[in-house]
């Protein structure tokens, strides 16, 4: 029997390798893997029995002895109630994993187990049998796109890296995976680091670079400390270096680490931080093809599309096509998050709908409010209503809706979230983030802000959303870098779908959503409260008055708004409005 | 002048970095590991090995996030305030820590127990609220399972 933990952030988080050391004290060795995607139910343990999975969710320390016991003696009655559900096992089974199809499975700490998924078989096809030209043109029959967030494709940037001019040539990776609510890069380089890595090397060698550089995300530690050990283990079966597969293709790799500023996402800045300074946005042209790191041609990919290459070399670029939508080729991960019932990555081939992801695979709302809008493409996208929520995935018709595919983020939120609060949040990222080479970024977002603040705190005025609109248009116009020319969506699509509560805000001075605290008042219903002083007891400001089995009542003078006695009271006797 | 400060433990990153170009943000980042912040007698020590001078150092420092000019706490929290964690709650934690400790964020604790930093996204939304403190993770954050773990923490470190 094979027993392996997934490891990856998010399962180490809700305590992974405490059940690794419980299952120890049982003398059972259980093997590290990455993160299988289905983060909702970490700790996960795996057990194969042959080919057979018994799958082990949500387990705890205390788990351990019953885990040992059904392995040492076959008795699964003690860990019945840990196996997965039938329905949770659909969250994976309708998901089509190529970037992903490794990921929970092999351990990422071990090439071996890399290479005997047929890992590398790719990078030394591409070596031995073909020429850089007969690689882009595989590249480009697949349709595939880039992932980071423009889906530009892959093979025309290839191409023209390829063409530039100059014998020293980079090819970098984008893993700074900006947008706050994305993971699935963090994902990718946790669980298979070798998969991006033979996608890395066979880039260079499509562009003829001898150099490879990742910028990783000072915060994901984890990622760091794993693509290290892979790297040092390629290096040492020759996979990285000189002549490499015995070929006159030689390739060294680099790891930096970002310092923490969503701009660095963007390729010119980017390459200005790689190169020690501050990550301000450079003009383009030239582009990083012709003058990039180090003014040497470059080319810069995201994780996620190198993710995807070894597979389209070893399954052929007709194979990724068939997958997806006239516009957009093979699939698309998504890292699921918010108000949603299963949480986690999702990849699914392009061309399904929003429905199929939050509905289908996602399993709906976690809690019993309708769901109102899903936000993509992070603090450069927007926000998507339930009125549309048969959207195909495609890059296009996600454009068409005001918000973008972006990168993968896909934030789900319920009746419960305030759309204008939503987009204060944005713009209160974008105006710390902006790196301040253009006033209208710098300074606009800063405008833009105080205004949501204003309105989120009852103090609207008449024309202030076709003020913010003015502002928006204004914005992009003036913005240098994708940053500022993106940073209005999230407004502009709430403006558009979501106008009439901004209006409650500004005209009533009232949250539909309940969110915004200056906009809420707290008050007991007499009729319902059973004096169980349960509010009472847990008020942090002593509001609440009332002796037992009378009814309370809250000194609206002295409350703070926590909400707790809202959602404490078991009668629903606390009244938001 | 910070009597406490062993600028020899510099160098060897100093040694290995100081010729490479583009470097700078790699030798910040591994003496900010070194003291748990970026002392000013370091930065002219890199200033002076490196050739870059203390305003450039100073301009790099200050743009990214992840570096400190001040000591930080023994515990240091850095409490996810990305979409997901946001949707899910993360303003009513940050007001739990705030209430629990008497800081703002970016703001160490007079016992010099306890600081503050706000960040977005540490990658594990599908536990949001999440919070990292040193090298821990803590997720699906509550008030009552935030203010426990405070607790714990203080208890750990008498
Ligand atoms: C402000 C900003 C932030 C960005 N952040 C990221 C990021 O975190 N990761 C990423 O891969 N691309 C990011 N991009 C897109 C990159 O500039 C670039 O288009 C991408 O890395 C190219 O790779 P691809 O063609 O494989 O998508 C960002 C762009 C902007 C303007
Ligand atoms: S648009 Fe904003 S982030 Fe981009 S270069 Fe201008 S100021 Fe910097
Ligand atoms: S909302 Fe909070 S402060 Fe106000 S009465 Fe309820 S528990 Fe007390
Ligand atoms: S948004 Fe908090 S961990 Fe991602």
């Amino acid at each position: 029997m094979r027993i392996v933990i997934g490891q990856g952030s998010c399962g180490i988080a809700a305590g992974a390798e405490k059940v690794r050391q419980a299952l120890l004290k049982e003398n059972i060795n259980a093997s590290v893997a990455g993160c299988i995607g289905m983060c909702y139910l970490e700790p996960i343990v795996d057990i194969y029995d042959e080919d057979k999975l018994t799958r082990l969710v949500k387990v705890s320390e205390s788990d351990a002895p019953a885990i040992a016991e059904y392995i040492n003696t076959g008795d699964r009655s003690k860990i019945e109630n840990l196996v997965v559900s039938d329905e949770d096992s659909e969250f994976l089974n309708k998901q089509t994993r190529i970037a992903l199809r490794n990921c929970g499975i092999i351990n990422p700490e071990k090439i071996e187990e890399y290479i005997e998924k047929d890992g590398y078989t790719a990078l030394k096809s591409c070596l031995t049998e073909k020429t850089p030209e007969e690689v882009i043109e595989i590249i480009k029959t697949s349709g595939l796109a880039g992932r980071g967030g423009a889906g530009f494709p892959t093979w025309f940037k290839w191409n023209a890296a390829r063409q530039s001019e100059g014998e020293e040539k980079y090819l970098i990776c984008n893993a700074d995976e900006g947008d706050p609510g994305a993971f699935m890069d963090r994902a990718v380089i946790e669980s298979d680091p070798h998969n991006l890595i033979e996608g890395m090397l066979i880039g260079a060698y499509a562009i003829g670079a001898k150099h490879a550089v990742v910028y990783v995300r000072a915060e994901y530690p984890l990622a760091i400390k794993r693509l290290k050990n892979a790297l040092e283990q390629a290096r040492e079966k020759g996979i990285i270096g000189n002549n490499i597969f015995g070929t006159d293709f030689s390739c060294d790799f680099m790891i930096k680490a970002g310092a923490g500023a969503f701009v660095c996402g963007e390729e010119t800045a980017l390459i200005e931080s790689l190169e020690g300074h501050r990550g301000m946005p450079r003009l383009k042209p030239p582009f990083p093809a012709q003058s990039g790191f180090w003014r040497k041609p470059s080319n810069i990919n995201n994780v996620e599309t190198f993710a995807n290459v070894a597979w389209i070399i070893n399954n052929g670029g007709e194979a990724f096509a068939a997958m997806g939508t006239e516009g957009s080729k093979g699939t698309k991960v998504f890292a699921v998050t918010g108000k949603v019932k299963r949480s986690g990555l999702v990849e699914i081939p392009m061309g399904k709908t929003l429905r199929d992801v939050i509905f289908d695979i996602g399993g709906g709302m976690k809690s019993d409010k309708p769901f109102k809008a899903v936000q993509m493409g992070g603090p450069s996208g927007g926000c998507i209503p339930a009125s549309l929520i048969d959207t195909v995935i495609d890059y296009k018709a996600l454009g068409a809706t005001g918000a973008i595919m972006g990168s993968g983020g896909m934030v789900v939120m319920d009746e419960s979230t305030c759309m204008v609060g939503m987009a204060k949040f944005f713009l209160d990222f974008t105006a710390k983030e902006s790196c301040g080479k253009c006033v209208h970024c710098r300074i606009g977002t800063k405008r833009m802000l105080e205004m949501l603040e204003r309105i989120t705190k009852g103090e609207g005025k008449e024309g202030d959303i076709e003020l913010l609109e003015e502002l928006c248009y204004a914005i992009k116009d003036g913005a240098l870098c994708g940053l500022g020319q993106t940073a209005p969506n999230p407004v502009l699509t709430t403006i558009k779908y979501f106008r009439d509560e901004y209006e409650a805000h500004i005209k009533d001075k009232k949250c539909p959503a309940g969110e915004c605290s200056d906009l809420i008042e707290y008050s007991i219903n007499a009729e319902k409260c059973k004096g169980c002083t349960l509010c009472a007891r847990n008020c942090p400001v002593e509001a609440i008055s009332g002796t037992v089995k009378n009814p309370h009542v809250i000194n609206i003078d002295k409350c703070i708004k926590c909400g707790k006695c809202y959602s404490i009271c078991r009668f629903d006797a606390v009244v938001k409005a | 002048m910070n009597d406490n400060i062993d600028l020899s433990l510099l160098s060897g990153v100093l040694d290995e970095y100081a010729a490479v170009k583009g470097s700078l943000i790699t030798i910040l980042q591994h003496t900010q590991d070194i003291y748990g912040y970026l002392p000013k007698e370091a930065i002219e020590l890199i200033s002076e090995r490196t050739g870059i001078a203390t305003s450039e150092i100073m301009g790099v420092g200050t743009f990214y996030t992840q570096f400190r000019f001040e000591p930080v706490g023994k515990y240091l929290i850095m409490l996810c305030q990305g979409t997901a964690c946001h949707v899910n709650g993360s303003e009513l934690i940050l007001q739990t820590i705030k209430d629990e400790l008497g800081i703002d964020d970016g703001q160490t604790t007079e016992d010099g127990l306890f600081s503050l930093k706000c960040v977005a996204c540490l990658g594990c939304c599908s536990l949001s609220p999440v919070m990292m403190v040193n090298e821990d993770t803590y997720g699906s954050l509550t008030p009552d399972k935030t203010k426990k773990i405070l607790k714990e923490l203080r208890e750990a470190a008498v």
